[in-house]
């Protein structure tokens, strides 16, 4: 499943600090989108507030719509918990659950939406999963061993795979590839590219390579100065955020001259 | 230079403990090659230790029954329910209640806390008195071994409060974003994310309240009546080895005193065989522990 992500005149707050102000964009279906900009532009935080995973932030809160489909994930009423197990999440650095086994980690997020599964599910289930994120073949011999035996990359695929076993209509990727190494990133990142037949992709990066290389879409945020809120400047088709960008900051920053 | 300070304070340490085990063995022989007929209650010193033993055990299983489900819990709300300004609040009379000197603490259980429990006692023993540890009649005072565990509780309650709380709050981010971005509740997230990581540290927690709550020796002696080992709780009866040796020290000459002391060893073994048993169950963990 995969659905579109329609934001219209976002703002977000930590406390009284305007940290991203007016967001408008639409994430497509079936397709990624990577977001860009220096540090501190808001860009993961914007990402955060597309499953309303700012709120584990204390005094963190948005304004305006982010539509999933068409509902609105901030309408009264809907519940932060629903919209997370629709909308899944990667981190920046791989965490996949210490105290449980790789099958569990797997298992871990449809533990909690549906509490009995029969075990001839949950294994099909599990190497489903794994297959999805390109790494059944490693660890299909030692799934009852801990995912933290696991290398970095192995286990940011685990956490892919965590991600993906509930079947979410969007994934979201906060750098998922700053702490890995070439190898490993690359792996990650022609998963990025499979996964998109099945989901929306939403993925921050650092990394303009990568934004090229994977990214269908890409979105440019930029800060006018500290202190100053966040903003999206730009936002067109890859190519042309990176061949022929409408806007001169734009220009500085995929060309290397700030940021 | 800081190594070798280092490897002193070390060394000091295992030469105090070796020279305390070695006072207390050195101490305690007497009583082992004295005839049987000559120890307290005149069956040897077996059948004298077993009873207090026994009741040593009673009090801090009840204590530790009481005090971690709602230690664990206190400390849970502190770290991941209340709001700030509150949990810092309730955090220190956590830390205030750990201060009170256990002397209060048995004044309390003995003038108050017993006289207290008298109708709540009389009440099991006639509505749940066919269960032996319940049996009737109950104590007209309340100072029984219920209540010397309940005292034991409450003091043994902010050691594991506040011990539990740390390591709550030490609970990776990491892992518990992971949780709600699975769409997990805020519950969910404390049984996936939290309680595994802080499972060695909780069991930690547990053993240095046991520690105290085998070890205490004022509030029990202050709050127990005692007498011989019986099964009910609610009637006066029972001892502690810390309460026995606490009351009957400064009294004890010759034999007796060597039959305290033996019995301080005992007890000296009873705790170390539970850390020992603590250090296992957390040890048979590590793999999965998140340390690696």
């Amino acid at each position: 499943m995969s659905k579109r992500i329609d934001v219209s005149d976002l703002n977000v707050y930590y406390g009284d600090f305007l940290a991203v102000e007016d967001v408008n964009i639409t994430l497509d279906a079936k397709s990624v989108t990577a977001f860009i900009g220096p540090s501190g532009c808001g860009k993961s935080t914007f990402l955060r507030t597309l499953n309303r995973m700012h709120e584990v932030i204390p005094g963190a809160r948005v304004e305006g719509k982010v539509l999933l489909d068409g509902d609105n994930l901030y309408a009264d009423g809907v519940d932060p918990v629903t919209v997370r197990s629709q909308i899944g999440m990667v981190f920046q650095r791989p965490n996949p659950f210490p105290t449980m086994s790789i099958r569990d980690n797997v298992l871990a997020g449809v533990k909690l939406n549906s509490r009995r599964m029969p075990k001839s599910d949950a294994d099909a289930l599990v190497e489903k999963s794994l297959q999805g994120a390109n790494l059944w073949n490693e660890v299909k011999d030692r799934l009852d061993k801990p995912g933290s035996g696991l290398s970095g990359g192995q286990q940011q695929r685990l956490c892919i795979a965590r991600a993906i076993a509930v079947s979410p209509d969007v994934i979201l990727m906060d750098e998922p590839c700053s702490a890995l190494d070439p190898i490993s990133t690359l792996a990650i990142e022609d998963l990025i590219n499979e996964l998109k037949d099945e989901y929306t992709v939403v993925i921050v990066t650092h990394n303009m390579q990568q934004a090229a290389r994977v990214s269908d879409k890409t979105a440019f945020f930029n800060i006018a100065g500290t202190g100053k809120p966040g903003k999206l400047i730009e936002f067109a088709e890859t190519a042309t955020i990176f061949n022929n960008p409408g806007q001169k900051s734009t220009e500085d920053y995929v060309s290397g001259r700030f940021g | 230079m800081f190594s070798g300070a280092a490897l002193g304070a070390g060394a000091l340490i295992v030469a105090v403990l070796f020279a305390v085990a070695l006072f207390l063995i050195v101490q305690a022989l007497p009583t082992f090659s004295a005839p049987a007929a000559d120890i307290t209650g005149g069956k040897g010193f077996f059948s004298y230790i077993f009873p207090i033993v026994i009741g040593t055990l009673i009090a801090a299983t009840i204590a530790l029954l009481i005090a971690t489900p709602i230690g664990v819990a206190v400390a849970l709300f502190i770290s991941h329910y209340a709001p700030r300004k509150l949990a810092r609040g309730l955090g220190y009379v956590v830390d205030l209640l750990a201060a009170i000197p256990s002397v209060i603490y048995g004044a309390w259980g003995a003038s108050f806390l017993a006289s207290e429990l008298k109708v709540p006692y009389q009440w099991l023993a006639d509505n749940l008195g066919w269960i032996p540890i319940f049996a009737g009649p109950a104590s007209s005072t309340g100072k029984t071994i219920l209540t010397a565990g309940i005292v034991l509780a409450v003091m043994v309650l902010p050691i594991i409060a506040s011990l539990t709380r740390e390591i709550f709050l030490q609970a990776p981010m990491l892992h518990q974003e992971a949780a709600l971005a699975l769409g997990a509740t805020r519950w969910e997230m404390i049984r996936m994310a939290v309680l595994p990581f802080a499972r060695g540290g909780i069991i930690s927690a547990v053993m240095l309240g046991l520690g105290r709550a085998l070890g205490e020796t004022m509030a029990v002696a202050l709050v127990l009546s005692s007498g011989p080992l019986i099964a009910s709780l609610i009637r006066s009866g029972n001892q502690t080895i810390a309460a026995e040796i606490a009351l009957d020290f400064p009294e004890a000459f010759g034999l007796r005193m060597h039959e305290l002391i033996a019995a301080g060893l005992v007890l000296f073994l009873i705790t170390l065989g539970v850390n020992m048993v603590a250090r296992w169950i957390i040890n048979r963990h590590k793999e999965f522990s998140g340390a690696n």
